[in-house]
This record gives C-alpha cells, structure tokens and sequence, in this order.
C-alpha cells in the first residue's frame, strides 16, 4: 500500500454513497417533505360548494384531516376518487379538498358525476395555498393531525393499501 | 424536419467521438502516424456536427416548433426572441448539447492551438477529451433527447420560468460551462502525460494557459450568478450555499489550486504528481456538478427535473473516467520524483500552503454539501447543513489562505531567505492595518473583530501585490504579461475580500409594511413610499412602486420595485429596484400587499456591493492577461524540435 491509493479509494467509497443514495432518491422525493412534523399552513379560500362562503384551516382544528390537492385536468385524481369516498364515508378524518389551477365549473361538474368525498373544497386559482404547502402537482394529500401539525404526505394517488398501512395506523396512534 | 437533422448530427457527433478516441488512443500507442492523423478530422466534424445540432435547438426555439417537447415545455409565443435562444441551455436536455458543443469548441481549440506540440502528445490529449464527449453525448442522446417530439404538438408552450427571463442568467450557464468544460483540457493533458508516463516542466508550462482560461471563465460564471441572484432574486442575497453553487465553488477553488501547482511545477519542476492529482480532482469535481444537478440525489432550488435513471448513467460515466485517471494515477504517480528541494519559507512552500488550504476550503464546502446525504444514509434523519455552518466553517482556511498571499507574494523561489522582504512585508501590513483600522473604525464605526481583520487582510494584498511591478517600473524594468496578470488578479482578490466584509459587517436591512406617504430610516438614509401604480409588460402585468430615497435629508435617488404577475406561469416575482453607487447599493424589493395600499417591503443599504463585482472581474482579467504571456508560445516552438524526430507526422 502506497500513498497514491488514498484519492482511489477516497473515490470508491464516495461512488458507493451516490449509488446507494440514488437508488433512495425516488422513494426520498415521494415521502420527504419540510413539513412533515411542523404546523400545517393556515389558510381561508373561497368554497367551491357554497358561494360567498370559505374553507378555513381554523374550523378543523381537533380533528383529523386529509387535506387533497386535486383538479379535474389530473388524470391520477380520477383513480384515488373510489377511495377518498371510502375515507371519508370512515369519519375517522374529515377530507378537504383544494381544487387546484382548475375550471369551478368543471370541478362542479366533476363531483356530481363521481360523488362528493370531501367535508368542503377550496378553491385555489393562483396556486397560492398550494405554495404554502409546497405542492408540485396533483395529485398531493396532506395527513393534519387535531392539533394542525403535518404528520405525513401522499405525492401521487391515495390507494386503498396505503391508507390501510400508512395513514389509518397513524389516525388510530399505532404506529410511532 | 429541422429537429430530425438535429437529432441525426448529434447521432453522427456521437460516431465521430468514438472514432477521435478510438485514433487518439490507439494512435500513438502503435506508433500509426495514420492513426494520429485521422483524429484531427473527427474533431473537426463533430465540432461541425455539434453546431449544427445546437442550432437547429436554437432554431426549434426561435421559430416555437411546439411538436418539439423542449420547445412546448421552455418557450411560449408572447417570450421575447433572446429569451427563446437562451431557453437552449436553461433546461436539462438543452444545458447538456450545449455541454458538448462547447466541449467540441475546447477540443478544436486545442487541435489548433497545439499544433506545434509533439503530435502524439496532442492525439492522447484529443483522445481523452473524445472519451469525455462519448460518455455526454450517450447520455444524451439515451436519457435525455432534446429533440424528443409531442405527438401532437401543443398551441403554445408553457413558457421559460419568469425568474429564468433576465439578461444576467442568458449568459451565466454559458460562461460557466465554458469555464468547468475547459478543466477537462487540463484533465485530459493530465491524462495524456500519464499515458505517455512522462511529465516534465515543459508538460506544466503546455497546461498552464488552457488552466487559467477555464479558470478565468468560471470566474465570470459564478460572479454573473452571484450577480443574477443579487439584483434578480431581489432579496439582496448573492450567495446562499445552496449545493448547486457549493459544487461550482469546489472546482474553482481546486482550479485556483491548479494554477499555483502549475507554476511551481512550471518554474521548478516540483509538485509533479500533486499537480496531477489536482488536475483530475478539479476536472472531477465539474463532472460531480453535473451529477449533482441532474441526479436528484440532493434537493436544490437549481435542480432540473430529478430523475434517478439520468443518475444511474452519470455515475457510471463518473466511476469510469475519474476511476480511469486515478486508476493511472496510482500506476504513474509513484514514477515522478522531484529532484530539487526547497527551504521552508520560500515561494514553494507558501504555494503548498495555498494548496493545503484551498483544498480544505473544498473539503469543508464538500462535508456540509454532502452531510445531508451521509447523515440520511446513516438513518439518522433528514438535516439540512445551511449558510450557519459554511459562513463559520469556509471562513477558518480562507483567513490564514488571505493572510499567506502577502507574505508568498515577497518570498522568493527556492531560497528561504526573506531577507529585504521582512521589510516590506512589515511596511504594507502597518499601512493596511492603519488603513483598514481607519475606515473601519472610523468611517463605518464597525467594532467587530472579523470586519477590520478582513479589511486588513484585502488592504494588505491589494498594497504588497502592488510592490513588485511599481518597484519593477520605477527601476525601469519591463513588467512581463504574466507578472501584470497575477498582480491584477490577486489586486482582485483583495478587492473582493475588502468588498464583502464590509458589505457583509455593515449593510443594514428592514422589513417593513408601508402605506403610500409614510418613511423608514436606515443609518443616513430615509425611504419615502410614495405609492404604486400599474404597467404592462411582453408576457406579465405588474405593480410598480415608487420609492423616494434621502441621503441626510437631501434627495438622492428614486427606486422603482416591481411586483410582476406573469400570465402564462401564471407566476408572480418580485423585480427589485437598486440605486447604485460606489460607495453602496440602495435595495428595494416589494412583498405582497397588505391591502388598503400597504406593501410589504424590504429595504436595505448594502455598502461597497460594487466591490464584489470589481474584484471578481479583475480577477478574471488577471487570468486573461496571464495567459497572453509570450513565454507560452515561445516555449512551445522550443519544445517542438526534439519531439518532433520520434515520429514524423504531416501536418
């Protein structure tokens, strides 16, 4: 052994760490989030339901909420729809919507024809309540505990197993 | 059409690559003076070939060719002409032909530049810059298309991303790419003197030029980007330690290293087997970049799009070539010996001591870059290592770095004598220090220990850079290109260094709501609200405020921030509006609106700015003039002649 081996192996172990940490990069971007474990932005937009009335983060506090980014131009919002009525018909969390960049009356149209899961919608033309929460697209789910903090994020559809495995354990305090 | 022939230039680019590698390496090593001489073509062509790629890009961009995927997803009709051309290399696909093309530039640069270098020589090194161009355009063409079409094409784009749409970023990626593609030059003459297993001082003199003009355009890249975060960003941040800029600091710190190694194995003949490692690192840590970037392993606000298969293909690349050259390495390394010593306090060694630190400067700016990883692989959690860490840590080898550039500047080759140097020395630290303590105490009433110290220091190596060529002058000696590049650069470095710890030690900032009519105070400065009103612009709409500014309750300048609403991102930016002088730069920036008129707002007097971007292009210039230095093109006519015999070559 030489000193002239120092930089190969310094090289080779530092290969090592990109290749495991980029094999763990997909599964990273899904489930990380800054929010994760800090208080849920607050917010107050216009219902999509009822007019001149609004959905405000205050009226869910005490209880537990699946906030769901969604719009009827994302085609994966179509898939978790079955399943987001089956939470909500549950009542273990109240589900709120946030209808995302979309067209009101399309979005109208969207829960006569597929059924209304959601305790209310939120309309957010701009965008700007999805910044707050650091939304990339559609669609996104938020897991609010009673006291408003973010205790876990859904990027992609809602599907029946991972609310069996992932978020009902932690609604029901089993999993740590 | 025009993408197709794109598409198929680039295919033939790749062709041609291989064939460059294949003559260049395969060339001299069965002595075929054939062989060599088919290499030349292959450079030529893939330099034409790449050209002509890259501009039907930029032609599918102009003419808003939306069946292009590229096009649909970075250019909209309503974007001005020049924001569409930079639009070429302001995304993934585009960033990465354009990463080739200017590699294609270097090369054919160096086939034609080098021409009076021995022949074989010259193969090796376009041989090795053709494996580079292999693995970049595989990975383009493989993972990353640019000319990828969307069946059946889109009415509009969906437009660049508005923070994108500036003059400063059409040309900071350029000037950056120019800059780390050039330290594969370095890397692949590294790469050639350990194929041929000879390295000598004529090798370092060769490398030298090329270094310090990689060097001088990374320079300029990372002051634009600085300067683009600076004014566009608007929030008076210029440098965030954000891993994207973390791993454009590492090469040119390694990179500056570089170009000290080289001249004392230029000078002296020392350092040999240093300077090559250091010229692999350099050029590895520009790949690294690109990996950094592209692969998704680590979050940043300039990231492209994160796909784990683009990493996949990177790293490989990555562990072939830098594993390749250090394979070398090990095998070549302990062949070079240096017969000369030198006394400890020579320029030598003050030299070694500016590598030392640099390099831990690169390490340390690679530990908190990397920490999130490691303490992620290690199941320890998320963390973030964020400016607290590197503002502290970065600063501890760059102080002693600053302190050392005086002294080496009077030491001399080889001797350890300082001799009449202790005088000078002494002389231009007391008139920093008495200067330094002055402004700082005096003028700015600064009372912290590192604000003086980093005003001393910058004074100090702008005062002893001065020295040489003054004493040289006024002895009516010539002052050789070289010798002027270097003072320029390190006058630079002192500028720099005074720049920012004055303006870091000094600015002042405020966040305030403001209704029209009312005022802040910031040290001698009064902002007056006046109130806003509404402007259009090409592809946004925006609300522009006016803002009064005193200087000691006379009228100085009036700023006009901008709060921009961009239609089709449907984007909303702050363009912030600075008054500009040199003794400090005047910020407004608009937040949101409280309502009833009220703005948010932040305001700040950041002194010296002008500084910073004044250091950094004396720097650059330093490095420009260095290279114009005769005794590069005069060494290599001497060079030629034995080297030539080996093996006679037509040109």
């Amino acid at each position: 052994m030489n000193r002239f081996w120092i930089p190969l192996g310094i090289f080779a172990a530092l290969v090592v760490v990109f290749g495991v940490s980029l094999k763990r990069a997909p599964e990273k971007m899904l489930v990380a989030s800054a929010l994760i474990g800090k208080p849920a932005p607050e917010y107050v937009m216009p219902d999509l339901l009822q007019p001149n009335a609004t959905v405000d983060s205050a009226t869910y506090k005490g209880k537990w909420v699946l906030l769901n980014v969604w719009g009827t131009w994302c085609v994966e919002c179509r898939a978790e729809h079955a399943e987001l009525l089956a939470i909500q018909r549950g009542g273990l969390v109240s589900v709120v919507g946030l209808n995302y960049k979309d067209d009101d009356d399309a979005a109208r149209q969207w829960l006569q024809e597929l059924g209304n899961p959601y305790a209310a919608v939120g309309v957010d033309k701009e965008g700007r309540v999805a910044i707050d929460f650091g939304v990339y697209g559609a669609p996104e789910s938020f897991l609010i505990n009673p006291q408003g903090v973010v205790v876990h994020k859904v990027v992609g559809v809602v599907t029946p197993e991972l609310w069996q495995t992932k978020l009902l354990p932690l609604v029901e305090g089993k999993s740590s | 059409m025009i993408p197709e022939i794109g598409q198929f230039a680039m295919i033939l680019a790749l062709l041609l690559a291989v064939a460059q590698s294949f003559f260049g390496i395969a060339g001299p090593w069965r002595g075929n003076a054939r062989w060599i001489q088919a290499v030349y073509p292959a450079v030529a062509g893939q330099f034409v070939m790449l050209g002509l790629a890259f501009g039907c890009l930029v032609w599918s961009l102009v003419h808003n060719d939306f069946t292009v995927k590229l096009v649909a997803g970075h250019s909209n009709t309503a974007l001005p002409v020049y924001f569409r051309v930079a639009a070429a290399w302001g995304n993934h696909e585009g960033s990465l032909l354009f990463w080739v093309f200017v590699l294609s530039v270097w090369t054919l640069t160096v086939a034609a530049f080098a021409n009076s270098l021995p022949r074989p020589f010259v193969a090796r090194v376009l041989g090795v810059l053709g494996i580079i161009s292999v693995g970049f355009l595989l990975f383009s063409l493989a993972t990353s298309n640019p000319f990828e079409r969307l069946p059946p094409g889109m009415p509009d784009g969906v437009d660049l991303n508005p923070v994108l749409q500036d003059f400063g970023l059409t040309i900071h990626p350029p000037m950056l790419y120019v800059g780390y593609v050039g330290f594969s030059v370095a890397f692949a003459f590294a790469c050639a003197a350990m194929i041929e297993g000879k390295l000598d001082q004529t090798w370092a003199r060769w490398t030298r030029p090329w270094t310090t003009v990689a060097w001088m355009f990374l320079t300029v890249g990372i002051a634009l980007g600085a300067w683009w975060a600076y004014y566009e960003l608007g929030w008076g941040g210029y440098w965030a330690w954000d891993p994207v800029e973390n791993s454009i600091l590492m090469p040119w710190l390694l990179g500056t290293a570089l170009i000290h190694s080289l001249s004392v194995t230029d000078k002296r003949g020392l350092f040999k087997s240093w300077t090559l490692l250091l010229a692999i690192m350099t050029f590895s840590f520009c790949l690294l970049a690109t990996f950094m970037v592209r692969s998704g392993v680590l979050v940043s606000v300039h990231s492209f799009a994160a796909d784990p298969t683009r990493g996949i293909f990177i790293l490989t690349f990555l562990a072939l070539t830098i594993g390749g050259a250090l394979t070398l390495y090990l095998w070549r390394a302990p062949l070079l010996r240096s017969e000369a010593g030198f006394d400890v306090v020579s320029r030598e060694s003050f030299i070694l001591f500016n590598n030392i630190l640099l390099v831990i400067s690169t390490a340390v700016v690679f530990g908190g870059t990397m920490a999130p990883i490691f303490v992620d692989l290690a199941g320890l959690g998320t963390m973030s290592v964020g400016p607290p860490y590197f503002n502290v840590m970065f600063l501890l080898p760059i102080f002693p770095l600053l302190a050392l550039v005086s002294a080496g500047t009077f030491a001399r080759w080889k001797r350890g004598n300082l001799g009449e140097s202790r005088k000078r020395i002494l002389s231009t630290l007391t008139l920093a220090t008495v200067l330094g303590l002055a402004v700082m105490l005096g003028f700015y009433g600064d009372r912290s220990l590192l604000g003086p110290l980093g005003v001393i220091l910058g004074l100090w190596i702008i005062a002893s850079a001065l020295v040489d060529p003054i004493d040289r002058w006024r002895r009516g000696l010539s002052v050789s290109p070289a010798v002027l590049g270097m003072t320029l650069a390190h006058i630079g470095l002192g500028i720099l260094t005074t720049g920012i710890t004055v303006m870091e030690s000094d600015k002042l900032q405020r966040d305030v709501a403001l209704a029209p009519g009312e005022q802040v105070q910031l040290g001698d400065y009064t902002f007056k609200f006046q109130g806003t009103e509404d402007v259009d612009g090409p592809n946004y709409e925006a609300v522009r405020a006016k803002i009064e500014v005193l200087y000691k309750g006379r009228p100085d300048s009036i700023l006009l921030p901008e709060r921009r609403n961009y239609w089709v991102q449907q984007q909303s930016l702050a363009e912030a509006a600075l008054g500009v002088s040199w003794s400090r730069d005047l910020l407004a920036t608009m937040g949101e609106s409280v309502g009833g008129g009220v703005w948010s707002m932040r305001l700040q007097v950041r002194p010296l700015m002008r500084l910073l971007w004044l250091g950094s292009a004396l720097m650059a210039l330093g490095g420009l003039l260095a290279t114009l230095d005769k005794r590069y093109r005069r060494v290599r006519a001497v060079a030629t002649e034995p080297a030539q015999t080996t093996l006679t070559v037509q040109p």
